[in-house]
């Protein structure tokens, strides 16, 4: 596979941000687990970075071009995966999410739908030659995404459902959409969202209500928020340290491991910390959408914006939610919260905007 | 590019299908609208950025602070009370160990009040109206759900209170106070209990923090002070579980200082058995030195049903009997003291030179002062009597002419010298000051002049005349001392104030000191207080609560205001060592009271010439019989 020019091309910028925000992650992943269950997490977190590394490496191999080709089979494989999820999948906590793989690894099948999602809409997109999207091919294309969307819904997965919107919305946005379908779909929004109410589940129902009030029921749902809000206040402005932060280390943080990790580096780094971080996270999605200017092709421009978009979802809604700027969602922070397979699919996506890069100079 | 063969040739996406220079702008369509999405990147990382800024810098404190309550639990370790002691250094009042166990609201679980009731054999409405009752108070601060646990109870805690039961709950090791059985010198030394909401809303319970137990009421809450000590505290680290990660602070709690009365057990336990199923007070009292020997008022209450928390069904008991059984009827009975006031009278007269010990008047039966027919107790008369016959057989009829000639402010003057119409200065919260008429007292509190046929009735101890039996005690001590009245005290103080001293004659002090030498020793109307050996020296009192024209119009009044009995004696007659006041409520005559002053009398001699055995015994403090973990 020579289809690259050189490993100079390699984009060595995204790796390096990337790998860097793993650093910090696993480093807080060690700091929350001392003297916890969790004490040997972080090891686990760097064979997943390394793995991810090599998934990256692959999926930059191999030229992009092909895999929009497989779309059809991929998406078709993402469908059967989710009704494997759903029949036999392993159940933890009254959901249906992974699939046990031997040697005792759970595969959640939903993280790497995003990819595929991806993928279709930028293949589906690419192949329209219209200046703007017609109705009925934005109907075909929201249904073939509603589809793995409410079956991860059901499983129940609210959190990884939603990152597909983006993806979707990503898509739709770039193609281009007449002013007065956006009218048009900007009501549906409206009278859709309010109704949607009473086909959530009481726990989704009462985690919104708990994110619009959390004292609502401090000991319950809006127990996890005033935490980690009570965490990275306590952070301040320069933190308590590593291993200090006493919301993390006496466990008042829920799961300061995975979902709520940035709160307990918030706590342990204070407010110059969480800039440095963040600011890490904005160049890298600078970079991605740097690659996006670059692409030699449309389809390319699409992957990139599309990872781009899904990205900064997981990072609004996860940092959001810590903060208690959004409800609790089980969404997680690309790159820095513990999870295989969430690990494997950013890298993977990485290693798309990558194979994006190294295939800008089309002959 | 060679991997056409995964390629349709068809494919729209097929490089060399398409015009790569098609391809190669294609992009530049969208820059403006990536342009947009990077303008909505920034906003969102301001949008979170400013979260945390709030968060962290902006309220840091705030967090902080919460932070720190999250980690940090306090409990208290109370501090004992002192036990409070008789004169000999026997213990009235003593502690027992108990467990109390706590709630904590902050991670109360509703769901668990049910089963916590069942275990801890409440009902379940009980506990929670207790909650209810505490719903204003603070989160952090745990609440006492039931004191005194029994075993069980105990077991049900320790095995139940673990992170993933019922960690709200915490078992707290308190020391309970313990007062003596049978309601012995209940009202004198008072009760504890826990400072209310309304109190800690007053100036003198400012320093008080809510939850701690205090003296309500007699020595508890005067010596307060002293024998409360000062709390301990243990602080350590929790997790989110309530499992302690380490001890940060531990204060040892320092315990209350033990006081000791000047009250001495034998005495008290006499006088309490004399009173027994009456109504009433006996003061004793050490005229030399204000000491107070023993101090009963009947009826009682049980101080340990305070002790704990009260329940409401014993609180209405005691506080809704007609008979006021809270009443410290030593300092607090406000009553007319009938005859035994008249030694004071004679007192005056003497000292004031209008009668002296040759003066007589006739007494037949009764006698007319300005319009009004005054009778005296006995029906036929006393005949002619002097001084000394007028106190034994407590002439009424001479004692109206004295006071006539006297007059009210005179006798006023040495009714103030001697303690009356003023608070004695005890060391007992809440006493009263009964009422010494005067003219000057009359003009201001009834805004009339004092009329002349006003001191008629004053001058046999009725009227406006209201005393205490602590003051009578008082009075007459210090009569009987040589005219120095000394200030009454309950706890042993070395640092006395300074008696009231007169410059009486102590002729006329001898005088009247002979009258009640008389009543007691020469066929007077308190001859039962005679004691073989001791000259004991008295006088009776007999008060009435009406006018005999309204007594004798219901039988049913007549039996319920039936006269006060009063008594006072004390022994010897020269260098007397102890006064004893007695007042039996609807006693009927004066006589009836004075076998409780002999009993008490005799008590006190029979212990000082070491005929200790003779003294009755009462069970005290059951100390090792309550609380079993000590």
């Amino acid at each position: 596979m020579a289809s690259y020019r050189s490993i100079k091309d390699f984009d060595w910028g995204l790796l390096l941000i990337a790998l860097l925000i793993c650093s910090i992650g696993i480093l807080q992943i060690f700091s929350a687990g001392q003297g916890t269950k969790w004490r040997d997490l972080w090891w686990k977190q760097i064979i997943f970075v390394c793995l991810g590394l090599v998934l990256m490496w692959i999926v930059s191999s191999i030229d992009y071009h092909t895999l929009l080709g497989q779309v059809p089979i991929l998406y078709g494989a993402t469908i059967v995966l989710l009704i494997l999820t759903a029949l036999f999948g392993v159940k933890i906590f009254e959901a249906r999410r992974w699939i046990a793989l031997p040697g005792g690894f759970l595969f959640q099948i939903s993280e790497f739908a995003k990819l595929v999602i991806v993928l279709l809409v930028a293949r589906f997109l690419t192949e329209l030659r219209t200046e703007s999207l017609h109705w009925k091919d934005l109907a075909k294309l929201v249904g073939l995404v509603i589809v793995p969307m409410l079956m991860v819904m059901k499983q129940p997965d609210l959190g990884t459902s939603m990152t597909y919107m983006p993806i979707l919305a990503m898509g739709v946005f770039l193609a281009g959409l007449r002013w007065q379908y956006t009218v048009l779909i900007a009501a549906l929004a409206l009278v859709l969202i309010p109704s949607s109410w009473f086909l959530l589940k009481d726990y989704q129902k009462s985690r919104i209500q708990t994110f619009l009030d959390p004292s609502r029921d401090p000991k319950g749902d809006g127990y996890q928020v005033i935490q980690s809000k009570i965490a990275i206040g306590n952070g301040g402005m320069w933190g308590k340290g590593v291993t200090r932060g006493t919301q993390t280390r006496y466990q008042f943080l829920p799961v300061p491991h995975t979902d709520f990790v940035f709160a307990a580096f918030a706590e342990e780094h204070g407010f110059v910390g969480v800039v440095f971080v963040l600011g890490l996270y904005f160049l890298l999605f600078m970079q991605i959408v740097q690659n996006a200017q670059t692409a030699p092709d449309r389809g390319g421009m699409y992957i990139c914006m599309c990872i781009c978009a899904t990205l900064l979802f997981h990072l609004l809604v996860n940092v959001g939610m810590v903060v208690g700027r959004m409800p609790v969602t089980g969404i997680p922070l690309p790159l820095m919260s513990n999870g295989g397979s969430g690990m494997l699919s950013v890298f993977l996506m990485l290693g798309l905007v990558n194979n994006v890069r190294l295939r800008r100079f089309v002959n | 590019m060679s991997t056409g063969t995964l390629r349709n040739p068809n494919d729209p996406l097929n490089p060399e299908k398409l015009d790569p220079a098609v391809l190669h702008d294609d992009t530049n369509y969208a820059s403006g609208k990536i342009a947009f999405f990077q303008y909505v990147s920034v906003a969102v990382f301001l949008f979170l950025i400013a979260g945390f800024w709030k968060l962290q810098v902006q309220n840091n404190e705030l967090y902080s602070e919460a932070a720190e309550r999250n980690r940090i639990k306090s409990t208290p370790i109370l501090a004992a009370r002192g036990k409070i002691l008789d004169r000999e250094g026997r213990t009235i009042v003593d502690n027992h160990s108990s467990f109390s166990v706590y709630l904590s609201r902050e991670n109360l679980k509703d769901e668990h009040l049910p089963a916590i009731a069942a275990g801890l054999n409440m009902d379940f409405e009980e506990l929670s109206s207790r909650l209810r009752r505490f719903r204003s108070r603070p989160k952090y601060q745990a609440i006492v759900i039931k004191e005194e646990l029994s075993p069980a109870e105990i077991a049900f805690v320790e095995s139940h209170h673990d992170p993933d039961t019922f960690p709200e709950l915490e078992l707290v090791h308190v020391q309970h106070r313990l007062y003596p059985r049978d309601n012995l010198l209940a009202h004198a030394i008072g009760y504890v209990g826990e400072v209310t909401e309304a109190e800690l809303d007053l100036a003198d319970f400012a320093r008080y923090n809510q939850g701690d137990v205090i003296g309500k009421a007699g020595i508890e809450r005067q010596y307060n002070e002293i024998l409360m000590g000062v709390d301990g505290q243990r602080q350590v680290v929790v997790d989110n579980k309530g499992n302690e990660r380490e001890v940060i602070r531990y204060k040892e709690a320092e315990p209350g200082r033990s006081l000791q009365l000047t009250v001495d057990l034998d005495l008290q336990i006499v006088a309490e058995l004399a009173l027994e199923g009456r109504r009433g007070s006996v003061v004793a009292m050490d005229p030399r030195n204000g000491e107070v020997l023993a101090m009963v008022s009947r009826p009682s209450f049980d101080p340990n049903k305070f002790a704990g928390r009260i329940r409401q069904k014993d609180w209405n008991e005691i506080f809704n009997n007609p008979e006021k059984p809270m009443l410290n009827r030593a300092i607090q009975a406000n009553l007319a003291p009938g005859s035994t006031f008249k030694p004071l009278v004679a007192l005056a007269a003497l000292e004031n030179g209008v009668i002296d010990e040759n003066t007589t008047f006739h007494c037949p039966g009764g006698m007319s002062f300005y319009g009004h027919y005054h009778a005296c107790h006995k029906k036929g008369g006393h005949g002619t009597v002097n001084l000394h016959q007028a106190i034994a057989q407590s002439c009424d009829v001479f004692f109206y002419n004295v006071g006539n000639r006297l007059g009210i402010d005179k006798l006023a003057k040495l009714g103030e010298l001697a303690g009356l119409g003023k608070e004695t200065g005890i060391d007992l919260p809440f006493e009263y000051r009964g009422v010494l008429p005067s003219s000057r007292w009359k003009a201001r509190t009834l805004r009339q002049p004092w009329f002349p046929g006003d001191t008629i009735s004053v001058a046999i101890g009725q009227g406006y005349l209201a005393i205490t039996p602590l003051q009578l005690a008082v009075m007459t001590g210090g009569i009987a001392a040589g005219g120095v009245w000394q200030r009454p005290h309950m706890v042993k103080d070395p640092n006395r104030i300074e008696p009231r001293k007169s410059d009486v004659n102590l002729d006329n002090v001898n005088q009247v000191v002979y009258g009640m030498y008389g009543v007691v020793n020469q066929g007077g109307t308190g001859r039962v207080a005679r004691l073989p050996g001791i000259d004991v020296c008295g006088k009776t009192g007999t008060a009435q609560l009406a006018s005999n024209e309204l007594l004798r119009s219901s039988a049913r009044l007549a039996a319920e205001l039936r006269d006060n009995a009063w008594f006072v004696g004390f022994a010897p007659r020269v260098n007397p060592e102890i006064v004893v006041a007695v007042l039996f409520e609807a006693g009927g005559h004066g006589d009836q009271a004075a076998p409780i002053s002999r009993d008490v009398i005799k008590a006190y001699f029979d212990k000082k010439n070491r005929n200790v055995n003779r003294l009755p015994t009462l069970a005290l403090a059951p100390h090792a019989q309550k609380g079993f973990a000590n």
